[in-house]
């Protein structure tokens, strides 16, 4: 593959930061594309075959690692799933070994997925194969936001003007953060909301809207993103209970009357059904939460095209 | 038990005496800035004059650099006993000389630990074996560094201890650092605090802010420090005890010096050569050789901090050199440990950013480096130059702009975060004890 990286000039995809609005253009456009090999009904095309694909997972996941094993197969890749806590990982191999590992066996590109932030990066200075970043600690998701920005852009069209609403845990969420620089990137106004302690600093330096007040956030809104709260932070001092953070921090059916008539309601899973959101919207007609599963395997096999595929994409 | 042990401990250029001929002498303590040639023989300097005659010594032409009291650390990391893959005595003394530093100060948290009276002679004797820098060991402020009793401070004094530190921890108990300040007043040693209130610290990664959020690191606020400055300042005020502040890295603490310093309040602090030059945004990247403690700080912070460097209300820039293998920074960020590795980048780091950039005079930045340093320790034996005197010195090159390399280090450590840097302002020849320990970059020891 050498430098030659195709369309998408970098070698690993680590953060939303990264990509210019042609570029999530271009990978948008790529999974639009790619999305109807899903509708048919033998679900397989030859375009990566001879191309391996490695998903290096240190933290559970269902529908990620899926999802990327999915979109790999449907490409007819070969696709390994390496599930960290089943290899020599938990016998105290070193990130760097089992990347080196890994790399002599000739992958062509590892998804790592990791509770660590900056380990993708990491990862991907030490190893030649391409990596994507399936999720590192707090910090990024790019295939969630892509996803995400699919899946909204189909809804409403051109992303720019919309109002986008991002509520919750934004201090622990790695969907926040690439979400606010992708819809930014887009042209959209993200906001930002959640209870004080669980905003970090700098968001608005970032370009994000604060708020603490919910309603003001889902206000006339096009989208409502929800981020999954974690029972923990709760035991952590973030919050005082469950209860209070639902009633301040939930999307219920009056909040959701406050934004646009046909505001999306998102979320990227798994809900805590009757705590960020309540059972009747997630399966409301404005909730397109299933459709983000969907799209994200489309999403995922656009990138591995434009990645993993001959010269970047351009070839085949 | 303080008494210089390396004068021509092994050999070199002790015997017949050196001449440093036509070098500007900056001594902070005399304010002595002349150009003057210096001779040095059976470990001392014999006289500081004008055209002087070499009387059979070797004569070096230092003309154009500049001639300095040989440069004091008080915050070194030397590992041993316990943590030799890292760094030893020798290596670290190595990296002492290559950096100009004539004294250095090694911290107590080895295994064993400083807390017992034989860690203290084991590494008087081992620094005085290589005869490449004077090592003077700090003992604990607390057994085990725990923090609950005061150790045994007579006797660490008595075996050599020139301070008192749980460093890489702070004493959490107000109770306990007031009685350390307190019993350690009879010995006129420093107690040396690692400010950080570990509650707010809360297991945060680098410091809190746009960076913090924007790598999702776990944010470590500026105030975690501040607040146990602000404690161990008003401690120092009840006691009257020798209180020095380790590492500065926040704005909050220097306010909180200045309302010291206006109250009366006797206390000292020190700065380092990164919290002087690098900002949180050189975490971007995750590169670990920036993850250190405490972290690398807004530019508000960095700017703060210096001011206060150049102004005089810290009085010393110490390293925190603390060296660590690959196994322990080569790796995911939140896995690496803390620490830089500094003394042999020290004075050039600091000369370029302080002098060369800022403007401060040579006088006082030498002066943070000495005499500073020195006041902290008590002793009017060294950070000083004068006839009659240790012959303690460096020669500074202020012209010399050199690339940093980490591959030619002479510490173990590896974790350099100014790998591939130019700085300008390089130490060029130290003489320890009377005796040449580095010329042109080169340490000269032969084991």
């Amino acid at each position: 593959m050498g430098s030659d990286y195709g369309k998408l000039d970098f070698k690993d995809l680590i953060s939303m930061e990264q990509l210019d609005a042609g570029q999530i253009d271009l990978i948008l456009q790529n999974a639009a594309e790619l999305k109807r090999v899903l509708e048919r009904d033998i679900k397989k095309v030859p375009t990566l075959r001879g191309r391996t694909v490695l998903n290096l997972f240190y933290e559970n996941s269902t529908r990620t690692r899926t999802s990327f094993e999915l979109a790999g197969k449907y490409m007819s890749a070969d696709v390994v799933n390496i599930n960290a806590a089943a290899s020599s990982v938990s016998k105290g191999e070193s990130l760097r070994d089992t990347g080196q590992t890994l790399n002599r066996m000739a992958a062509d590109l590892i998804v790592i997925r990791h509770p660590m932030s900056g380990a993708p990066a990491y990862l991907g200075r030490t190893v030649s194969a391409r990596v994507i970043n399936g999720g590192d600690g707090l910090h990024q998701h790019p295939t969630q936001s892509l996803l995400d920005l699919y899946t909204a852009r189909d809804k409403l069209g051109d992303l720019k003007g919309m109002k986008v609403a991002i509520v919750g845990d934004v201090l622990h969420s790695r969907v926040a953060r690439s979400n606010l620089s992708g819809f930014r990137t887009m042209g959209a106004e993200v906001w930002l909301c959640g209870p004080p302690t669980l905003m970090p600093p700098g968001l608005e330096d970032m370009g994000a809207k604060i708020t603490w007040d919910m309603d003001e956030a889902v206000r006339n809104a096009q989208a409502v993103m929800m981020l999954r709260i974690q029972r923990e932070r709760q035991a952590s001092g973030l919050f005082p209970s469950i209860r209070e953070y639902s009633q301040r921090y939930g999307l219920n059916a009056r909040r959701l009357k406050l934004a646009d008539s046909g505001c999306l309601v998102m979320h990227p899973g798994p809900m805590n059904r009757g705590v960020e959101i309540s059972g009747e919207i997630a399966d409301g007609v404005q909730s397109v939460i299933e459709e983000q599963v969907t799209n994200g395997v489309a999403v995922r096999m656009a990138l591995l095209y434009l990645m993993a595929g001959r010269k970047g994409g351009d070839g085949e | 038990m303080t008494e210089a042990v390396n004068g021509g401990a092994a050999g070199g250029a002790g015997s017949e005496g050196i001449l440093l001929k036509g070098g500007l002498v900056l001594d902070p303590a005399s304010q002595t800035e002349q150009v003057m040639d210096v001779r040095i023989a059976e470990g001392v300097v014999q006289e500081m004059g004008v055209g002087l005659d070499a009387a059979g010594a070797r004569v070096v032409d230092v003309s154009g650099k500049i001639v300095a009291p040989g440069l004091i650390d008080l915050h070194v990391h030397l590992r041993e006993p316990g943590g030799e893959v890292h760094e030893t005595v020798q290596t670290g003394s190595m990296a002492a000389a290559a950096g100009g530093f004539t004294t250095i100060c090694a911290m107590p948290n080895t295994s064993p630990r400083g807390d017992d009276p034989t860690v203290m002679e084991y590494i008087l004797r081992k620094g005085a074996g290589f005869g490449l820098t004077e090592v003077l060991p700090i003992g604990t402020v607390s057994k085990q560094s725990e923090g609950k009793e005061i150790s045994e401070i007579g006797l660490l004094y008595q075996a050599g201890a020139c301070a008192i530190s749980d460093d890489g921890n702070p004493v959490v108990s107000g109770l306990v650092l007031r009685r350390a300040l307190e019993y350690a007043k009879p010995f006129g040693i420093p107690v040396i605090d690692h400010c950080e209130d570990p509650d707010l610290k809360d297991g945060g990664l680098m410091h809190e802010g746009y960076w913090s959020t924007r790598l999702g690191l776990k944010g470590i606020p500026a105030e975690s420090e501040a607040v146990a400055v602000a404690r161990d300042i008003l401690l120092a005020g009840l006691t009257r005890g020798k209180m020095h502040l380790a590492h500065i890295s926040a704005r909050q603490s220097v306010e909180l010096l200045r309302f010291a310093a206006e109250s009366g309040i006797p206390v000292t602090a020190e700065a380092t050569p990164h919290h002087l030059t690098l900002t949180d945004a050189d975490v971007q990247g995750y590169h670990t050789s920036f993850k250190v403690s405490p972290p690398l700080r807004g530019e508000e912070h960095r700017r703060a901090v210096l001011e206060a460097v150049k102004s005089g209300l810290i009085t010393c820039i110490a390293t925190d050199h603390a060296p660590w293998d690959a196994e322990n920074k080569d790796c995911e960020f939140e896995n690496a440990s803390n620490g830089i590795s500094g003394l042999e980048t020290a004075l050039a780091v600091v000369w370029d950013a302080l002098v060369v950039r800022e403007k401060m005079r040579p006088m006082d930045l030498i002066a943070r480096m000495t005499l500073g340093p020195a006041e902290v320790l008590g002793r009017k034996d060294r950070g000083r130059l004068r006839a009659g005197g240790r012959a303690d010195l460096v020669v500074i090159d202020p012209e010399l702009s050199k690339r940093v390399d980490r591959g030619t280090l002479y510490t173990k450590g590896r974790n350099c975060p100014y790998h591939g840097r130019v700085y300008q302002g390089w130490p060029v020849l130290t003489v320890a004890g009377g005796r040449m320990t580095m010329r042109d970059g080169k340490v000269m020891y032969e084991g």
